[in-house]
This record gives structure tokens, sequence and C-alpha cells, in this order.
């Protein structure tokens, strides 16, 4: 709300779970100024046609995120470990279900 | 390294993470100079992957995608308004609905549109002040009135219509959250059409009075839906670089003729006439050719001589600062709140 000239409430980040079971989903953002705003803008902005189950709000600047200049160093310690991968093994000729 | 190992099956996994991760570019941006950025951010593009909001991008692109998808969100948020104009007049109860619900989608197309746009920098009252102070342009077809309910048919069908080609071909652009709000608009709109081709095939099929109806609004709203796509070609400023950088897919004439040629055949079907004397099937270009389209026209609306230009402007602003007191009330309430959290 401290936003420069900005009169129009937060940023929120919307996440919604479209079936029971399944993972909540980035959906969009949108603006308010508390909570229950939130989620009812989100209910009307972005389950207008039965998309969701449940929804998440998250003010913008509560999301950590990577930033794409470290992206290297950051997803370096990834890159030499393919024996994390299942095709990394040889398997015996003929094996099967494996 | 295990990575630089130069078997097959370890070169398929470099491979693997370049795509997973999508950055081929990692933490090269800081050592270059102004064109070494410009050709990796190209061949960024030139590869497809998307540029999201904290990637390196040239200002002119960030300017140009500002530009355009604000003009894009003006343009729903506008468009609102020649259909507002026919909610209470609906002729029947199921219409009314559905054109409220219609009119709510393009609210909610404006703010996934206004989001994606704040993105790139700008806040939101920036972006609707510039609509307010005509430094924004939103789409002309909207300066146009809807004089009889076979406007809200052909609004629905040719301006809708237009509009998802449009969008049908920028969910492939290459600014991420501008694509995202295209994919998820573009399931929305097809109702948006197929409400409007039914209301107007309704009233092609009715009285001869409806039908003359049906048909002037075509007569009316079938150039300026011409016109959406903007000038042609080679009179387009903006193209060059829009093309380059992938942020339109298509240039405007090649969207322009994909619309004509699927809505001769809908106008056929309902037996009503394009008010184009050179339309013609092209049997060589596989397409139909089409008249000249008035631009002295379209530069008049544009440069704010359309019919509805003044009125659509004043109500916007009317509504905006009829809300300002709700907008004041529900950051009171929300600094209140904090202030109560922070003494408990």
């Amino acid at each position: 709300m401290d936003n420069i000239k900005d009169n129009q409430g937060d940023v929120w980040e919307v996440f919604v779970q479209s079936k029971p079971g399944l993972p909540h989903k980035h959906a969009g953002s949108l603006h308010a100024t508390d909570k229950e705003m939130a989620l009812q803008n989100a209910r009307d902005l972005y389950t207008r046609r039965n998309e969701g189950t449940c929804i998440w709000v998250v003010p913008s600047n509560f999301i950590v995120s990577s930033l794409p200049e470290d992206s290297e160093s950051f997803f370096d310690p990834s890159d030499d470990k393919i024996y994390r991968h299942p095709t990394h093994y040889v398997m015996p000729e003929g094996a099967k279900h494996i | 390294m295990l990575k630089k190992s130069s078997t097959d099956k370890n070169q398929l996994f470099v491979d693997y993470f370049f795509v997973k991760f999508g950055q081929p570019n990692k933490n090269i941006y800081n050592n270059m100079d102004e064109q070494q950025k410009l050709d990796a951010f190209q061949a960024k593009i030139d590869a497809e992957i998307k540029i999201e909001p904290k990637d390196w991008m040239p200002e002119e692109y960030r300017k140009h995608l500002q530009r355009q998808i604000s003009q894009h969100a003006h343009s729903e948020v506008i468009g609102m308004q020649p259909e507002g104009n026919w909610v209470l007049r609906a002729p029947t109860l199921r219409a009314k609905v559905v054109l409220l619900a219609k009119i709510q989608d393009e609210a909610g197309h404006g703010q996934y549109l206004y989001a994606a746009g704040e993105t790139l920098g700008k806040s939101r009252d920036e972006f609707i002040e510039e609509l307010q102070t005509e430094k924004a342009k939103y789409s002309s077809i909207f300066n146009y009135p809807t004089l009889t309910w076979a406007d809200m048919g052909a609004v629905g069908w040719l301006v809708d219509g237009a509009a998802i080609v449009n969008q049908v071909s920028l969910q492939r652009t290459s600014y991420g959250p501008y694509a995202r709000a295209m994919v998820r608009i573009c399931k929305e709109e097809s109702f948006h059409q197929r409400q409007g081709y039914e209301i107007i095939a309704h009233m092609a099929k009715g009285t001869p009075e409806q039908k003359a109806m049906a048909q002037d609004a075509l007569n009316r709203l079938w150039w300026p839906s011409l016109m959406m796509f903007g000038p042609h070609d080679a009179d387009s400023p903006n193209l060059g670089n829009g093309v380059k950088w992938k942020i339109k897919r298509e240039t405007n004439d090649e969207l322009r003729q994909k619309f004509i040629d699927k809505t001769v055949h809908q106008a056929e079907v309902i037996g009503l006439t394009i008010p184009d004397p050179d339309l013609k099937w092209n049997e060589e270009t596989g397409h139909y050719d089409y008249g000249k389209i008035d631009w002295d026209e379209f530069w008049n609306v544009v440069k704010g001589n359309g019919p509805c230009n003044k009125q659509r402007l004043e109500h916007h602003k009317r509504a905006h600062n009829n809300g300002k007191w709700v907008r004041e009330a529900a950051l009171a309430y929300a600094q209140k709140q904090k202030a109560k959290q922070m003494v408990a």
C-alpha cells in the first residue's frame, strides 16, 4: 500500500486448485486491499466457469523468486548429477517392467 | 566434469537441463555490451524461449509491450460500454443474463491484461491515467454506437470474431505474461462470438424488419471490424520490431485476411450480404479479395473524431471517479486492520 502512486491496493498472486487432489496452480494476479477482498476478487476473476475447488491468494511481495541472472550458479548443483534420472542406468538386455 | 563428457547419453542430459531450465544465456548479461545483450535477447526469441518479467529486455521491447498490452486492456474495458447500452433493453431474460456474463468477462479480460502490463513496471493507475488523458488508445471499433439489438449480434459475431483471430495468434507472443493472459482470454472468448452469431442469425430468420435490422448492423460494423486489425502492413510503423521480437506472430494483413476468409461463409449461412461489392473468391491465392478500406475514416476515429469517442472517455472517467470513495474506504479499512494487528 506504500505503492508509488497506485491507489488500487496491493498486488496478490492467485493459485487455483482445479480438482480435489491436484496441486494449486498459478492463475494470475489481481489488486486488493485485504485478504477477504483478494479471495473474492480471485473467485470472480479466475473461477467464473467452475475452474476451481480451492483458491490461495498471496501478496506478491511475499513471494521470493530466484533471479534469471543467478540461475546458472543457482541451478548448477544439479547439472552434474545425471544419475538422479532413471535413464542413467544401463539395464540388462531383455529385462522388463523396470 | 560429468556434464562435459561427450557420450550421447550425457549430451542428452545436458539438453534436458537446457530445456528444463530454459536459460541458455545464464548469467552472461552482466558482462555484455548493449549489442551483445541485444543479440543474446534475439537468440532467445528465435529459439522460442519466452521472455519473463525479470529477464533482461531491450527498452524498446518493454515500451512496445506496454503500449500494446495497455491498448488491449483499455479496449476490453471500454468495450463494455457499447454492450452495457443494451443490458436494460435486452429482449428476453436469457439474452440479458448472457449479455451480463459477457460484459463481466470483458471486465475480467481487462484485468488479466492490466496485470500482464503491470509486470513491465508501470502501475495500474498510470495505465488508467494514460487512457483518460488520451495518451493511450483503445480499439477504435468501440467508438461506434450500438443502435439496435442486432448490433449486439454483430458486435459479438464480428468484433469478438476479429478479436479472436488476433488473440489466437497472440497466444504465441514472446512475452510470457501476455501469452498466458491470451490463453485464458481465448478460452472464454469463443462463447462471445457464438452468442453474437446466434443473435444475428435469429434476427436474419425473423420478420422482414428484423432481417433488415440484421443486415443494417452488418453494413455498419463490417468495415470498422476490418479496421480493427490496423493499417496495411506497408503503412504500419510498429510492425518491424513487433514481428522481429515475435510480439506479433502474424501481420495485420495476414490476420485481416484470416478473419475475412472465415466470416464470408458465416454470412452466407444466415442469408446476409457482406457490404463489399468487390468481395470475391480468388482461386489463385485461395483467399477472398476485398475492396478498399476507408483509412481516412479509420484515422479520423483514432484521432478522436468518431461518433462516440467523447462519450466513451467521459463515461470511463465518471465511473472511475464515482468509485474513488470505494477505493479510499478499502485502503483506509486495510490500514486500520494492519494497525490493529501491530498492536495485538
